[in-house]
C-alpha cells in the first residue's frame, strides 16, 4: 500500500508579544491509499494548523510534507486538482446560492458544470440548491462544504469536522458517504471529535496533542497498544466497596471506586479478584471485562479527561509544556 | 482563463455590484435630465427678449443715474454732500456695454464649454462606485472565507489575487467606456436640443476623448486602490475606513489646521486639487496670505500650478504602493 499523504517533522511556530508558541512540534503522519484515516486531537492541539499547512494556507517553519508522492507546498498547484478539502467551519459567500457557489468553483478549477449537480445530489442539497447560502442551517452549509470538496472528484479528500452541525440522520448519511468514497478508492482524511464515528468509519488514526503525534496506526492497533483492559466488579453488598478496594490495592491492582461498583485493572488474571475478595468473605455478583474504546484511549493519551472539581484549560494536556506559550 | 471567467461571473453575480451600478446610472440620469430642463436653446425670440430686457435695464439705470445726479447737485453745501462725489459729474453714468443681451439670455448648454465639467462629474461618481465595488469584491471574499476556499482550488496566491484584480479592472473599463459613450451621446443630444454643438471641431472632440480617457484612468485607479486596501485588511470595512480617514483627516482636518496656521498653498493637500489638475490638465493653488505689490495691480497673491503629469504621477505612485502591498501581503502572510 502506498502513502497518499506523508508528513514528517512538521513544525510551525507562532511569535507574538506573549512569546513563542509551537503549534506543531515535529509532527508526523502517514495516510495510506484507499484508507479512511481519522485525525484526532483536543482543541488547540494543532489539527487545523496541520491541515492548513498541508494545503498551503500556512507556511511551516520546518519539516517535510508530500501529497500523492509530490512534495508540498512546492508541488501544490500540480496536486491541488486531486485534493478536495474543507478546513474548519464551512465558509461561503452568503448571498450566492449553493449552485452558484459550486459552479463558480467549478469554473475556477476547470471542472465541468455537470459535476455540480452530481455532488448536490450526493450531499442531499438538490432541492435547496437555488436558495441563498445564508438561509442554510449549519448542517446544510456543512453538506455544501463537503460537496465543494467532492466537486473535483479528488483522490485525497480532507474533511475537518464534516459531521459538525449535522442531525443524527445526516451523521449516518455522512458515514455512509465516507464508506462509499473509500470503497471507490478515494483516500479520506477525517478530522473529528465524534470519536464513536471515527471508530466506526476509520481504518486508521493519528492522534495529536500539543503539536506532536502521540499515537498512530490502525484503530485496532491503537486500542490494543494503549488501552488497558479493566474489570467491572459488583459486590453483593455496596457497603463492602471501600474495604474491597483496599484489599485489591494490597493485591497490586489499580482500583477506581464508582458509586455502585469497582473498576479494577493491573491484575494478571480476573480470578485474582474473586480469590482476594472471597478470602475476606466478600462475594462478587458481577465480574465483567470492560474493553476500552477510542474515546478513553484518546482521553488517556491526550490527558484531557475531565477531572472532578477542576476546569481544564484549552492548552492543558499531558504535553502542555511543549505546546503552550513560552519565551 | 477559467479563473478569470469565474471571477468575472462572480463580480457580475454580486447583488451589491448590481445595486451600486443601478444607483450610479440613476444619479447620472438625474443629472442629465436636470441639465436638460435647466437649459434652453437660443432662438431669435429668446435673443430678442434678452435684448429687450437689457435695453429696459439700461434705461432704468439711466433714469436712476439722472435722479442721483439731481440729488447730488441738491445736496451741495449740505451735510448730505459727503454721501456724494465732490463733483456730481463723477456720478456713475451707465453705458450700453454694461447691459449686454447675453447676460439676460436663459442658460444654454454649450457643449464645448460645459461638457468637460460633466466628464469630471461622471468620472468622480463612477470612481467612488469603483472604489466601493473593488473593495467589496475582494473584502467580502476574505471576510466570508471564500478567498480561502478559492485558494484551496487554485493554490497560487499571486495569480488568484492578480486575476481577481484583472477581472475587476476589465469590467470597470467596459463599464466606464459604455457609460462615457452614453454620457457623451446624452449631452450631445442635450446640446443639440437645449444648447449648441456649433463650436465642436475635430480638435475639440479629440480633447473630449482624451479627457474621458483620463477619467477612465481615475476610475481604474480608484477600483484598484479600493481592492488593494480591502485585500490588505482582508475586509471591505478596512478600505472604507481608510477612505473615510483620508477624507476626514486630510481633506478636512489637515486642510483646516494648515489654513489656521496660515501655511501657504494649503489647498495642495486636497484631493480635489490633484483631481482637477489631472482632469483639466492644470490646477491653480493660491497662497492668499502672500502679497506681491505692484502700483497698478495692487496685491497679487502667489500661485502654484499643479499640472497633470504631477497629478498622474502621484496617482500612479499611490496605486503602485497599495497594490504592491496587497500582493506582498497575500504572498507572505498565513491565511487563517
Amino acid at each position: 500500500m502506498s502513502a497518499v499523504l506523508e508528513i514528517a517533522g512538521l513544525q510551525k511556530t507562532y511569535r507574538s508579544r506573549k512569546g513563542v508558541r509551537k503549534a506543531l512540534d515535529g509532527f508526523d503522519m502517514v495516510v495510506e491509499a484507499g484508507q479512511v484515516h481519522g485525525f484526532l486531537g483536543p482543541n488547540g492541539s494543532g489539527k487545523t494548523t496541520t491541515l492548513r499547512t498541508l494545503l498551503g494556507l500556512i507556511r511551516p517553519n520546518g519539516g517535510r510534507m508530500a501529497i500523492l508522492g509530490r512534495e508540498v507546498p512546492q508541488a501544490l498547484p500540480e496536486v491541488a486538482g486531486s485534493v478536495g478539502a474543507i478546513v474548519e467551519s464551512p465558509q461561503f459567500f452568503g448571498n450566492f446560492s449553493a449552485q452558484d457557489t459550486l459552479s463558480l468553483l467549478a469554473d475556477a478549477g476547470g471542472v465541468p458544470r455537470t459535476r455540480v449537480f452530481e455532488v448536490l445530489e450526493l450531499v442531499g442539497l438538490r432541492d435547496r440548491s437555488k436558495d441563498r447560502v445564508k438561509t442554510y442551517s449549519l448542517g446544510m452549509k456543512q453538506r455544501l462544504a463537503v460537496a465543494s470538496a467532492l466537486l473535483k472528484n479528488p483522490k485525497l479528500l480532507i474533511l475537518d469536522e464534516p459531521a459538525n452541525g449535522l442531525d443524527p440522520g445526516g451523521i449516518r448519511e455522512m458515514r455512509g458517504l465516507m464508506a462509499g468514497l473509500a470503497e471507490s478508492g478515494m483516500t479520506v482524511l477525517l478530522s473529528s471529535h465524534i470519536l464513536g464515528e471515527i471508530q466506526l468509519i476509520c481504518d486508521s488514526v493519528t492522534i495529536i496533542a500539543a503539536g506532536r503525534r502521540v499515537a498512530a496506526g490502525s484503530v485496532a492497533e491503537v486500542l490494543a497498544t494503549h488501552a488497558s483492559t479493566s474489570l467491572r466488579v459488583r459486590l453483593e453488598a455496596v457497603s463492602d466497596l471501600t474495604s474491597s478496594a483496599a484489599a485489591l490495592r494490597d493485591a497490586g491492582a489499580q482500583v477506581v471506586v464508582e458509586p455502585d461498583h469497582l473498576m479494577v485493572s493491573g491484575l494478571a488474571q480476573p480470578s485474582a479478584v474473586t480469590r482476594t475478595l472471597a478470602e475476606r468473605g466478600v462475594y462478587v455478583s458481577e465480574l465483567s471485562p470492560v474493553t476500552a474504546d477510542l474515546e478513553s484511549v484518546f482521553l488517556e493519551l491526550t490527558g484531557t479527561a475531565p477531572v472532578e472539581g477542576s476546569n481544564r484549560q484549552v492548552d492543558q494536556t499531558v504535553m502542555a509544556q511543549a505546546g503552550g506559550w513560552g519565551r | 482563463m477559467s479563473l478569470y471567467t469565474a471571477e468575472t461571473r462572480r463580480l457580475g453575480k454580486r447583488r451589491f455590484t448590481k445595486f451600486l451600478l443601478g444607483g450610479v446610472v440613476l444619479v447620472l440620469i438625474a443629472i442629465a435630465v436636470g441639465m436638460f430642463f435647466a437649459n434652453e436653446k437660443n432662438t431669435p425670440a429668446t435673443v430678442a427678449a434678452a435684448q429687450a430686457k437689457a435695453d429696459s435695464e439700461y434705461q432704468a439705470a439711466v433714469r436712476q443715474s439722472a435722479q442721483d445726479k439731481q440729488t447730488c447737485v441738491a445736496a451741495q453745501g449740505t451735510p448730505d454732500a459727503s454721501n456724494w462725489p465732490p463733483s456730481c459729474d463723477d456720478v456713475y453714468q451707465p453705458q450700453t456695454s454694461d447691459f449686454q443681451a447675453a447676460w439676460y439670455m436663459p442658460a444654454t448648454f454649450d457643449f464645448r464649454e460645459q461638457f468637460p465639467n460633466m466628464i469630471t462629474a461622471m468620472a468622480a461618481i463612477v470612481a467612488v462606485a469603483a472604489f466601493v465595488i473593488g473593495a467589496s469584491f475582494v473584502g467580502a471574499e476574505w471576510a466570508s472565507g471564500g478567498m480561502m476556499n478559492l485558494l484551496l482550488w487554485r493554490p497560487r496566491r499571486l495569480q488568484v489575487l492578480g486575476t481577481k484584480l484583472g477581472a475587476l479592472l476589465v469590467a470597470l473599463t467596459g463599464l466606464t467606456v459604455l457609460l462615457s459613450a452614453a454620457w457623451t451621446g446624452a449631452f450631445a443630444l442635450i446640446a443639440g436640443l437645449r444648447g449648441s454643438l456649433d463650436s465642436m471641431t475635430s480638435g475639440a472632440w479629440q480633447s473630449i476623448l482624451l479627457m474621458e480617457l483620463r477619467g477612465l484612468a481615475v476610475v481604474l485607479a480608484a477600483g484598484a486602490i479600493g481592492f488593494g486596501l480591502a485585500s490588505i485588511g482582508r475586509h471591505t470595512a478596512v478600505a472604507m475606513g481608510v477612505a473615510v480617514g483620508v477624507v476626514v483627516l486630510l481633506q478636512f482636518g489637515l486642510y483646516i489646521v494648515l489654513s489656521m496656521a496660515n501655511v501657504g498653498f494649503a489647498e495642495v493637500v486636497l484631493a480635489t486639487t490633484w483631481g482637477t489638475a489631472w482632469m483639466n490638465k492644470t490646477a491653480t493653488v493660491t497662497d492668499w496670505n502672500s502679497c506681491n505689490f505692484s502700483g497698478n495691480g495692487g496685491c497679487t497673491p502667489d500661485e502654484l500650478i499643479v499640472n497633470w503629469p504631477a497629478a498622474g504621477g502621484g496617482l500612479a505612485a499611490l496605486l503602485v504602493v497599495v497594490v504592491g502591498i496587497a500582493l506582498w501581503t497575500i504572498r507572505s502572510r498565513d491565511i487563517t
